[in-house]
């Protein structure tokens, strides 16, 4: 951090020298960021304390700025895809599985069942990897080296897992519009049963070691809390705005894919303070695993493609020997899926919240327009309210349950 | 997304209404920009309405698709009612008529939302607290996102800021 002594904004000149200023009583601007050790993500808060006291933040974002938008509108649909697993870059497969879903939606039609049991368990793996990686990081930062560890360990069997399924560790592109790149792999089971048994077993140390630690506990109870129509007010979903005691989660309220078949409870909190947003995300991760459970139990062989060859990429055989084969593949890949003219709004639950895809499309093979509603994006602007009047060290928390991911809230 | 809220508003704000269109399930109503905020306050406190979450705010650039050129697009959504809408205002691309009323006023959330859309395609949102870039720097010439902003464009180079040093 570099200080810079400024005028007071009391009214009063602040010309004075520090000899004669003997209780420090001026208020001090501290730069924080956008490369800061304790803060996970490129973000540059400008502070002005009052000794400990955050007295005003101004909270500066757009430091992984790529232009994520302005290149979806040169791609064709399929080729959005590897850049949406670039926005949350801790859950991609809920990224994926939110575009592909909209870009569905405008061409009106509807994926294979299997298909859509396996989004399903892709996307609450990856939000148990967002999940462990939130609480992790927050126990890092907070001092807790070991939780961590044990957090990113458990990450680390889910990626092995998504590793096996999609045959890449962190960018995955696994879905396509109509489908998925493969179905599951050979085996699946017993890797993802191998998965849960090692971080069920990490996860009891991650809470025995933090839910009742007393340090912990202190640090994060009645911090950064807010009420629910606040939070509301500033657009927030997903967990944190759950912890503030709103039942909110797009998987209930408006169901899609086959969350109305399964069976699982969503974790609300009581005061909306870090402690219960730390809470509701070391809930969440057992309710996946509850959901991913039942979707392996329900789902049934199939097709994961769609049968319509101006949507999904023929079979390779159909490519090299027949002459309708590879004219389907040939404008699919040169022309892109043909989405009618119009626009739509599609949202799932993704880890941080609701991302929504507002698509316009003009009945070529490439958007018009993609505009991603990034969840953290709403999160983050309500973090001045939640630091200011708090301690400066009490950012650091506030800011990892809020959760905000670079690649997502910057594009 | 409901039809009864498309109903609602053509009924409260006949004037207001430009137009109105489903598809997909999108239920979607353009207005006038004069009666945004109206409409904003009556969607938020009416007890059937209920929109308390503002879900997003976006601009889409219509260059050489249709006139006026800009949409400012706005995505509202109630949590009691479950449902969902769709808001949209039209804005001319001459730069002193590019601009419509902030719903800062009425929904704190779509303060950044609304600096994003300023910073991507230039339509001001008058009354609006903190009216700055937000994912690109002050200094960027342009706004990125307007259809003839290129792909490939080369910013000029800034001198780097000199930060004051402590006495």
């Amino acid at each position: 951090m570099t200080a810079e002594h400024l005028p007071a904004v009391d009214g009063s000149s602040g010309t004075s020298e520090v000899a004669g200023d003997p209780f420090h009583a001026r208020l001090m601007k501290v730069q924080m960021g956008p490369s800061h050790p304790a803060t996970h993500g490129t973000v540059q808060f400008t502070l002005t304390l009052d000794g400990e006291t955050v007295v005003d933040a101004d909270v500066k974002i757009g430091y992984l700025h790529r232009g994520f938008e302005k290149m979806a509108e040169v791609c064709t649909y399929n080729q959005v895809l590897p850049y949406t697993d670039r926005l949350n870059y801790v859950s991609p497969l809920c990224n994926n599985v939110g575009y592909a879903m909209a870009v569905e939606k405008a061409l009106g039609i509807e994926v294979t069942p299997r298909c859509q049991w396996i989004r399903m368990i892709i996307s609450e793996l990856s939000r148990i990897s967002d999940h462990l990686t939130c609480l992790g990081a927050g126990a890092l930062e907070l001092g807790g080296f070991t939780p961590f560890l044990y957090a990113i360990q458990g990450r680390e069997e889910i990626w092995q897992v998504c590793e096996e399924v999609t045959g890449a560790r962190l960018t995955h592109s696994y879905t396509r519009v109509g489908g998925l790149r493969r179905d599951l792999p050979k085996g699946f089971e017993g890797l993802y049963a191998h998965a849960k048994s090692e971080v069920n077993r990490l996860l009891v140390d991650v809470d025995k070691l933090l839910t009742r630690n007393r340090i912990f506990y202190d640090r994060m109870a009645d911090v950064g809390a807010i009420s629910i129509e606040d939070a509301l007010d500033y657009g927030w979903t997903g967990p944190c705005l759950r912890s503030t005691g709103s039942d909110y989660d797009v998987r209930t309220h408006m169901p899609y894919m086959f969350y109305d078949q399964v069976d699982f409870d969503v974790p609300v909190g009581t005061t909306g303070d870090n402690y219960d947003r730390y809470l509701c995300r070391l809930e969440e991760i057992r309710q996946s695993f509850r959901i991913v459970d039942q979707c392996l139990e329900m789902m049934e062989p199939g097709p994961v493609d769609v049968d319509d060859w101006t949507v999904v990429l023929p079979p390779k055989e159909d490519v090299y020997n027949s002459i309708e084969g590879m004219i389907a593949h040939f404008k699919n890949i040169m022309e892109g899926v043909k989405v009618p003219a119009g626009e739509v709004y599609s949202y799932t639950e993704a880890g941080n919240g609701e991302l929504g895809f507002y698509l316009v499309s003009d009945g070529s093979g490439r958007p018009w327009r993609v505009k991603v509603r990034p969840p953290c994006f709403a999160a983050m602007q309500a973090l001045r309210p939640l630091v200011v009047g708090g301690l400066l060290a009490d950012i650091i928390p506030t800011f990892d349950t809020i959760n905000m991911i670079g690649g997502e809230i910057d594009r | 997304m409901s039809e009864a809220v498309v109903a609602a508003i053509v009924e409260r704000f006949p004037d207001a209404v430009v137009s109105t269109h489903s598809w997909r399930g999108d239920d979607t109503v353009v207005v006038e920009r004069g009666a945004l905020v109206e409409i904003g306050t009556y969607l938020k406190h009416d007890p059937e309405m209920d929109f308390k979450l503002p879900v997003d705010v976006c601009g889409v650039d219509y260059l050489g698709k249709r006139e006026p050129r800009f949409e400012v697009v706005y995505h509202f959504a109630s949590i009691t009612q479950r449902h969902r809408i769709r808001l949209k205002v039209q804005v001319e691309e001459d730069p002193s008529e590019c601009w419509v009323p902030t719903l800062t006023g009425v929904w704190r959330g779509v303060n950044w939302f609304e600096r994003e859309v300023w910073d991507m395609y230039g339509v001001r949102f008058e009354g609006h607290p903190k009216l700055e870039r937000i994912l690109l720097y002050e200094e960027f010439e342009g706004h990125a996102l307007r259809k003839d902003y290129p792909q490939r464009a080369y910013q000029p180079l800034m001198p780097m800021p000199t930060l004051p040093r402590e006495r």
